[in-house]
């Protein structure tokens, strides 16, 4: 996020757009990627948004391109913002937003919690972005605090702390995790997200995404090292197990 | 007025007393917005010839594609004795009639040219009786021969080198839809009538050339019909008078369609739009008790199984433009009423329940007359159908409408034609891509390396100026479309003369509207091309005689099929410049120009013939087919690409702007309910904002590339896939155009 301070706009940065996205929030989605993540998941699929740069947008600028596919959306898609980490961008965000909710928009924001804190001046941001934000699609990357940050750097206390403020202010959530066999399918650890979860009032779905293996050759493209070299997709059994563990049916 | 007892039931007036089955269809049929719970599976004997049929075709693909060929008699509508899809089993087939005296066997048809049907036979082992050489070429001529005597040199320069290309001298032009509707609601005696009060009112006794001409067709069209009714006669049935119930209207109006086939090897023969229409009688068959829900699906499921039948001898060359054994038996349903109200009939279920009853075919070339309005039920199953099938295309019924009306058929792969009212000339295509790059080498072919167009001043810098590209461009487009539009109607012409369609025509009002289909192929890559000279810098990479052979493109452009209207408006430009240059011209019996944006699988042979192109497309690559964005152009997925082909106006390209985009399962959504509701939402949006055409995939790359690898894997032996303009089973195309396929892009997941 850049300010541009003769106008006072504030810039997005985008790393690129998908006009068809259908898996990131209900219905037919436009979805926005922005740049610039904090993790450093081992198996992330998009590592090349990571660091900053991407292609600066007004808010306006942005939903005057994505408005232009409201005809796909009819009552229950519209827009998503995903990335990197799009509370890295927070402004940037709540200003989008803000102009998608005058024309009535669904909004989601795909997330991994990270930037979140109950600091107060954030936390004013983020309630003010929520005042404009349909639905909240958080990603738990792992349960507990150790292994979350060995899989992507960080904790996940404030992770969960948003979890509880979104359930405690009735904001709408789809939990995911993703699955990689033999790293993050811990019975222990997904028993346990599960009784988190089933505390929260507001999760509409959880969702699990098996690992695929699809984002490695951008690893090799931007010259880092893809630790996870032996990870394989988890089996439709592997699949069904977690699902179950983390009670994935009680909540479509 | 007369009145057949056949006609029972049946309310209107109008269309008793002049053909008209339009009226009779609007007065009678009955609009259906349930849902799918009412469809039958296959009867016994359904699944039984289906059986039959699939050995069939398994043993006709493990001989190389051709079962058996004709090599002795010439087809006509009586040459065959009867022929069933087998001996023992022919008691169950509801709905008889093939095309020769056995299932899937090949007929000899050397009206369009001795010499094709010659090489047809011998190129995949046959030999032709040596009579039927001596007849056709001593006593009487053919089609492609009468062309090729009158082409001038310059236009055989241009076929050799493919700028204009595909072109129907080599092949029956095809594309004109009988109605054959008309032989179930009036029987042949009664059409025979009608033509006969036409012949004694053509011309007040002058005899000029449109007279004397228009009189000798209507005596072969009324031949047409006799024949008609005798061939149907040696299976043992009488179409003299109106069918009486629904298995008779079938059975009428396949023996009217029967007729075109045997008589005619178009590339295109379509059934039309008989949806609705059997519904009636389907309809007051199952008012009366006479006929049950699964009777009334054997009936559409034993019609269908024959349009899966159609074959025709091809010669090599013809199975490179159009790969995968097509003969677009285009079939339409659904579709709004004038009034408003939806055509979709039960009828519509059913003809499409027989990809469930009998599995995916490329064939009939099952086509959704589609409309946001169209009833929710229909259109879910109509998705439904696609994701399982990927065996139908959809065509915006709301921009069709208001130029056909709501009686129109498909007539090829895209193109629409009122059915019984009007024909059109096809025309195949012009490549603009080559013109760009003669306006660029001074009419200099860049693969010949000979003057082929004419000799205007060539551009000589090194980096291309866009204003000047475009000076040039129109020029070479001028000379172009007039030379195109010449040997259009040449090729016409001649076939007039020599290989008239008198089964159809007979089908058809004599007072005929035609249209001039001319076609345009490239157009992604002129777009391209002409958005990187203009946004990019493009330097020319000339060989010794200063010819540019290739480019380098430095810098970033806008490319179509990003919803970006830089590059979108390059598209707009390009199409409505061409059409107006083609209208310039006389065209051949006064028919109206129009044009397409539409290769088929052509564009990969297209493309071999065309040097490299200013948007960094290698000499000899395959353009994109039809009016796809080019290869890896589209960078922010599919509703983009969708939103730069909608901006293309279909008023000026009425002859079909053909788009095919393959989407993975996983993208359309988690499970199959939510797979449904999203491509319902994905085409009304499309086709709301008033764009013409989609051909719908639904599968992975990693599940072509294994059917590539391994054709012989019993699941894949009808894995059908949507081409542009029709559907192919994947294991019949060549090497080359599934490797193509498999390069498209594929919407997926990420």
């Amino acid at each position: 996020m850049a300010y541009n301070y003769e106008q006072n706009i504030i810039k997005g940065n985008v790393h690129s757009l998908e006009s068809f996205g259908l898996v990131d929030g209900p219905g037919v989605r436009y979805v926005v990627f922005l740049q610039g993540c904090a993790l450093r998941c081992k198996y992330c699929h998009n590592p090349e948004t990571w660091a900053g740069g991407g292609s600066q947008w007004t808010a306006r600028q942005l939903f005057d391109k994505v408005y232009r596919y409201r005809q796909y959306w009819k009552d229950n898609g519209g827009i998503t913002v995903s990335g990197g980490e799009p509370l890295l961008q927070i402004d940037f965000v709540t200003e989008f937003f803000k102009i998608a909710k005058m024309k009535k928009v669904h909004t989601a924001i795909d997330t991994a919690g990270q930037p979140f804190t109950m600091e107060e001046a954030w936390l004013g941001k983020f309630e003010e972005l929520m005042k404009y934000t349909d639905l909240i699609i958080l990603d738990f990357k792992e349960w507990t605090y150790e292994k979350h940050k060995a899989l992507t750097g960080k904790g996940n206390d404030n992770i969960k702390e948003m979890a509880q403020w979104l359930s405690d202010h009735g904001k709408k959530m789809w939990i995911r995790h993703v699955l990689v066999p033999g790293l993050t399918d811990g019975e222990e650890d997904l028993k346990a997200m599960a009784e988190f979860i089933s505390k929260l009032k507001t999760v509409e779905k959880v969702e699990i995404l098996p690992y695929h293996a699809l984002g490695v050759p951008k690893w090799e493209k931007i010259g880092i090292d893809y630790q996870l070299k032996d990870a394989v997709a988890p089996t439709d059994e592997e699949v069904a197990k977690a699902e179950e563990l983390l009670n994935v049916k009680a909540y479509s | 007025m007369v009145n057949f007892t056949q006609w029972e039931g049946f309310e209107g007036r109008l269309w008793q007393e002049e053909v008209n089955v339009r009226d009779f269809i609007q007065k009678n049929y009955q609009p259906y917005d349930g849902d799918e719970s009412f469809l039958a599976g296959p009867t016994e004997a359904t699944d039984k010839l289906w059986g039959e049929l699939q050995k069939l075709q398994k043993e006709e693909h493990s001989k190389g594609g051709i079962l058996d060929m004709d090599t002795e008699i010439v087809s006509t509508l009586t040459s065959h004795k009867p022929g069933y899809i087998s001996e023992e089993l022919k008691d169950l087939e509801q709905i008889v009639g093939l095309q020769t005296d056995k299932p899937l066997k090949r007929a000899f048809m050397p009206f369009g040219g001795i010499r094709m049907a010659e090489q047809a036979c011998t190129t995949n082992g046959y030999t032709p009786a040596p009579e039927l050489h001596k007849i056709f070429t001593e006593y009487s001529r053919t089609h492609s021969d009468a062309v090729f005597s009158a082409y001038t040199p310059e236009m055989k320069k241009c076929r050799h080198a493919h700028i204009i290309t595909g072109l129907p001298d080599t092949y029956g032009r095809g594309r004109i839809v009988g109605d054959y509707r008309r032989v179930a609601l009036y029987g042949i005696d009664f059409l025979i009538t009608q033509k006969q009060k036409d012949f004694a009112n053509c011309g007040d006794g002058t005899m000029l050339d449109d007279v004397i001409r228009q009189r000798e067709e209507i005596a072969q069209q009324i031949a047409a019909l006799k024949g008609i009714k005798a061939m149907a006669a040696s299976y043992g049935f009488d179409i003299s008078q109106p069918a009486t119930n629904a298995k008779e209207a079938v059975q009428w109006l396949y023996f009217g369609y029967l007729g075109a086939i045997k008589t005619q090897n178009g590339a295109a023969m379509s059934v039309g739009r008989v949806s609705t229409f059997l519904d009636i009688y389907i309809q007051r068959d199952l008012d009366n008790g006479t006929l049950t829900e699964e009777q009334a699906q054997e009936l559409i499921d034993h019609l269908v199984m024959k349009f899966r039948m159609v074959k025709f001898a091809r010669i090599p060359s013809y199975n490179q433009l159009f790969s995968g054994d097509p003969v677009w038996a285009t079939l339409e349903v659904a579709g709004i009423g004038m009034d408003g109200r939806s055509m979709v009939t039960k009828n519509d279920f059913r003809f499409l329940h027989t990809l469930e009853n009998m599995g995916p075919s490329p064939e009939p070339n099952l086509t959704v007359l589609y409309s946001s309005k169209l009833p929710e039920t229909f259109k879910k199953y109509a998705a439904y159908i696609s994701i399982k099938t990927s065996s139908i295309q959809y065509e915006n019924d709301d921009v069709m409408k208001p130029v056909w009306g709501d009686d129109y058929s498909i007539c090829c792969c895209v193109s629409a034609t009122q059915t019984g009212k009007e024909i059109q000339f096809f025309g195949a295509r012009a490549n603009l891509a080559k013109c760009l790059l003669y306006a660029i080498n001074g009419g200099v072919d860049e693969k010949e390396l000979e003057q082929v167009g004419p000799k205007y001043a060539p551009i000589t810098s090194e980096y291309l100026d866009y204003d000047e590209v475009i000076e040039k461009y129109l020029d070479m487009m001028d000379w172009l479309a007039g030379m195109y539009v010449n040997v259009l109607n040449l090729i016409h012409y001649m076939h007039d003369k020599y290989y008239y369609e008198a089964a159809e025509m007979a089908l058809i009002d004599t007072d005929v509207r035609r249209t001039f289909a001319t076609g345009i192929a490239g157009f992604s890559h002129v777009v391209d091309s002409l958005s990187a000279i203009k946004y990019a810098k493009v330097k020319t990479i000339r060989n010794e005689d200063g010819i540019v052979l290739d480019y380098e493109v430095e810098g970033d452009f806008p490319r179509y099929g990003n919803d970006d209207d830089r590059a979108d408006e390059i598209a707009v430009w390009l199409l409505r410049t061409f059409i107006d240059k083609v209208k310039t011209h006389h065209t051949y019996r006064n028919s109206e120009p129009t044009t397409s944006i539409l290769t088929i699988t052509s564009n990969v042979v297209y493309g071999e013939a065309t040097g490299a192109t200013p948007d960094g497309r290698k000499a000899g690559k395959p353009f994109a087919p039809g009016a796809n964005p080019s290869y890896g152009a589209e960078q922010s997925g599919l509703l983009s690409s969708l939103n730069s082909v909608a901006k293309l106006p279909y008023t000026w390209a009425l002859d079909g702007i053909s788009n095919t985009q393959t989407i993975s399962p996983d993208a359309l959504g988690h499970e199959e309910g939510e797979r449904v509701t999203n491509l319902v939402q994905v085409m009304d949006g499309y086709f709301n904002q008033g764009a013409h055409h989609l051909n719908v995939n639904v599968f992975g790359t990693e599940k072509l590339i294994d059917c590539m690898e391994h054709p012989e894997k019993e699941e894949y032996a009808n894995f059908t896939i949507r081409v542009s303009g029709y559907a192919v089973k994947f294991i019949n195309l060549t090497r080359k155009q599934q490797e193509d396929v498999i390069a498209r892009t594929c919407h997926k997941y990420r």
